[in-house]
């Protein structure tokens, strides 16, 4: 159902620099539709990051993150060809998994 | 001393808003669009678009491979730079989203209803199939030198068409385009406003889109822009992908030709 993330992610120095899109609707809950309902809250809740089989990133997302979020942070260490894979879970359990390659 | 040193501080303090206030907004809106730069969500458009323009779609079975933007069946890099032309198998002028609508059909077997259905996308549960589509296609004529020939007839009539309405005064508010991009150093709130009959403006304008608009979560194109001007200038709603909308954007695109296409691009 989640449409693919885009990840970049590339080696400079000692650290990798990891670049994630995903798509996502990121609804706070608070607002209204054309009837006046409220829209339910519905956001992406975890997202981990893991470069080969380690975690280099874990985060509690809320919803003040805006919709298609762009993250993007530096972990130590890398190197090309690495495995970068970004996993994330929303409140209505809905999950997607996309991997990169470190270039 | 320092008394009237501070003092001088403040005056100066109270005098700065008023005049830098502009200039600043504009500085802090470049600052962000920079900072997301390597983070455009119109990216996730793009994808969507490349796999919507590579699969067999409707009764036909046909992707847009044999699709001609103008630059021969199935080639999409530089076209959207090129685009609105005129199209000998139709006779007339067509600009990106008439064209998918004219393959949507006649390649595909897609009835013309079903092919502009949702052309303005709301949201994942009304995902828009043209936006994505024209988000990839512009996205292939980035860095492309925006050249749009009026050498045809038609094209010349479509660009003087669009010349028109351009300055067609009307609706409620007594308005034309020109009102608001007729002139230098306009504005709407904080929003400054392109002065679309100077080069660089209009260059600088339509090289821009289609754009990821932050504040509706949504690549809009050209054509949702300006359907969305005769909103705001209180027209009726103009039909989509019409022969008069075409004309319009012919009348914008040729003056900003010699610019650096640059779009998808990231709008407040």
């Amino acid at each position: 159902m989640a449409e693919p993330m885009k990840i970049r992610a590339s080696t400079v120095g000692d650290s990798t620099e990891v670049k994630v899109l995903m798509s996502h609707e990121m609804e706070t809950g608070q607002r209204k539709d054309a009837k006046g309902q409220v829209i339910p809250a519905w956001f992406i809740q975890n997202v981990t990051v893991t470069w080969n089989d380690k975690t280099v990133l874990s985060a509690q997302w809320g919803t003040a993150i805006s919709k298609n979020p762009f993250l993007s942070f530096k972990f130590k260490g890398g190197a090309k060809g690495d495995r970068i894979t970004v996993t994330w879970t929303d409140n209505r359990g809905d999950r997607r998994t996309d991997v990169a390659v470190v270039a | 001393m320092i008394a009237a040193r501070s003092c001088l501080a403040l005056f100066a303090v109270m005098l700065a808003p008023a005049v830098m206030a502009q200039g600043s907004t504009a500085d802090e809106i470049a600052k962000y669009r920079e900072a997301l730069q390597q983070g455009n969500p119109a990216e996730l458009w793009e994808a969507r678009g490349e796999d919507l323009w590579k699969q067999k779609r409707g009764p036909k079975n046909a992707s847009f491979e044999r699709c001609d933007l103008g630059q021969g069946p199935g080639v999409v890099k530089g076209a959207y730079a090129r685009l609105p032309k005129y199209f000998p198998d139709v006779d007339k002028v067509m600009d990106v989203e008439q064209r998918l609508v004219y393959c949507m059909t006649t390649l595909q077997g897609i009835p013309e209803v079903e092919a502009v259905k949702n052309h303005f996308g709301n949201g994942s549960e009304q995902r828009s199939v043209m936006e994505a589509l024209v988000a990839w296609i512009a996205s292939e004529s980035r860095g492309a030198t925006i050249d749009v020939s009026v050498a045809h007839p038609k094209e010349k009539e479509a660009y003087e068409l669009g010349r028109q309405m351009f300055f067609y005064r009307a609706g409620p508010y007594d308005f034309a385009c020109a009102t608001c991009h007729g002139e230098a150093g306009k504005r709407i709130r904080l929003q400054d406003l392109p002065d679309l009959l100077a080069t660089k403006d209009a260059q600088r304008a339509y090289a821009t889109w289609p754009g990821y608009r932050v504040s509706q979560g949504e690549v809009r194109t050209m054509q949702h822009r300006l359907y969305d001007c005769y909103r705001q200038q209180r027209f009726p709603e103009p039909k989509y992908a019409s022969d008069g909308i075409t004309a319009l954007t012919m009348f914008l695109a040729h003056n900003a030709n010699g610019g650096r296409f640059d779009a998808p691009a990231l709008k407040r």
